[in-house]
């Protein structure tokens, strides 16, 4: 499976793991694939390279999910990245503020790559045999 | 025994599945179920029914193979099938045939809009999400299907997978495969770890244990969705199962049918609905179904 190779994802989260875990995912997916450990990290990043796609965790140190999303929609006038929120809250409440927020789809972990194939499509990502 | 004798018998294979055993349980199968499993498949046959000897306290493949044929119908005999059918699924799998879906709906509706009933069967449903991204699609039509007499069947020849459909319950896993989240939201809702779908999809469906060899569905049906199943089967039994489906679909019916059977259903007289479209009209399928019965008959 592949994205067309200009698609840039950024993967925003504090662990090691899932940020090595989720580039080798979206990298066999096609995306060219770029990784912050928080929130300010991830704003600094999106003013350098706005990516197509932001694989978001929500609890991070400094600036956490939320806030990041809330500052890039406040910063950023143009066209919008797709958002999708990775995380491992999992109640309805948190996943319908996300949305609420501006979220194009909300992941919970754990996740595989059909997970996050399946919900890449969903939003738009054309993701063809390679 | 000399060696030029032992050469040429059968080779054991790991534990006591012997080819006579294999051959045995290779009979069952496709006599309960039509799954087709050639000799060389003894891996395959060892790797997915071993855990089931285990899980079981059986002690050799021989008294399995022995309490199966003994009892077609037992718990033990459910395990087996299920172990040897793909339930691989998910929620709106492959998108285009609900989009196709959709699309139908409206004209089909017009065609009934005297009677104001569709039936719909998800044929060989497996753990339901199929049939509950049917039920979804038909809430989804607003006004269209208001006040609609509509029967959703899901069958499926594993009594275990067809429970579990009924309950229509789902690990976070399933749920966030195919499914779009603002629907997980509009019609699950969370029970401990697990996703229960709205009480109001569930009631519009009615899930039941089926073999897809033998007719024991009564009525008419105006879409069968049957995808993803046939390549299982030889082709001989794919022919058996089509009849069966174009003597079970209105006249101006559809079969949707997986991707990569359009040419088991062409052979079998069924054809597009529209070019490259996933969903059948029964085209000459009836009348050749018509032919094999009255050939069955005679």
């Amino acid at each position: 499976m592949a994205a067309s190779s200009s698609k840039v994802a950024l993967v925003v989260d504090d662990s090691m793991v899932v940020r090595k875990v989720a580039g080798r995912i979206l990298r066999h997916l096609g995306f060219r694939v770029s990784c912050c450990v928080d929130g300010l990290d991830a704003l600094e990043q999106c003013r350098k390279e706005m990516p197509d796609l932001i694989l978001l965790d929500w609890h991070m140190p400094r600036m956490d999910g939320m806030a990041f999303l809330n500052r890039l929609k406040e910063e950023h006038s143009g066209r919008m990245p797709r958002i999708a929120f990775c995380t491992t809250e999992n109640q309805p409440r948190e996943i319908e503020e996300a949305l609420s927020a501006g979220a194009d789809e909300y992941i919970m972990k754990p996740f595989d790559e059909n997970i996050i194939r399946l919900k890449l499509e969903q939003i738009g990502f054309a993701l063809q045999e390679s | 025994m000399p060696e030029a004798n032992k050469s040429i018998l059968p080779r054991p294979v790991a534990g006591d599945l012997t080819p006579a055993l294999v051959q045995r349980l290779a009979c069952y199968l496709k006599s309960t179920s039509g799954i087709c499993v050639e000799a060389d498949k003894q891996y395959l046959l060892e790797s997915k029914l071993r855990p089931l000897l285990t899980r079981e306290r059986i002690a050799s493949f021989s008294q399995l193979v022995d309490a199966i044929e003994k009892n077609r119908n037992s718990r033990l005999a459910d395990q087996v099938t299920q172990a040897m059918t793909i339930n691989e699924t998910h929620f709106f799998r492959d998108r285009v045939p609900f989009d196709t879906l959709k699309e139908v709906l409206p004209p089909l509706a017009l065609r009934r809009v005297q009677e104001r009933s569709l039936r719909i069967w998800s044929a060989a449903c497996s753990t339901g999400q199929e049939l509950y991204s049917i039920a979804i699609t038909l809430e989804e039509q607003g006004s269209l299907l208001a006040g609609w007499q509509t029967e959703l069947i899901g069958t499926d020849i594993s009594e275990a997978v067809v429970a579990k459909a009924r309950k229509g319950a789902y690990s976070q896993f399933e749920v966030q495969r195919g499914l779009p989240t603002p629907k997980l939201l509009k019609y699950f809702e969370r029970s401990g770890d697990e996703w229960l779908i709205a009480e109001r999809i569930r009631k519009r469906t009615n899930f039941q244990c089926g073999n897809l060899l033998d007719g024991q569905i009564k009525g008419k049906f105006d879409i069968v969705f049957c995808r993803n199943v046939l390549f299982y089967f030889e082709p001989a039994t794919r022919a058996r199962i089509l009849s069966r489906i174009a003597t079970a679909l209105r006249p101006d019916g559809y079969l949707v049918l997986g991707s990569s059977e359009a040419m088991t259903a062409l052979a079998s007289g069924f054809r597009p609905s529209a070019p490259g479209s996933c969903f059948y009209s029964i085209g000459n399928a009836a009348s050749a179904a018509a032919g094999s019965r009255a050939a069955c008959a005679s």
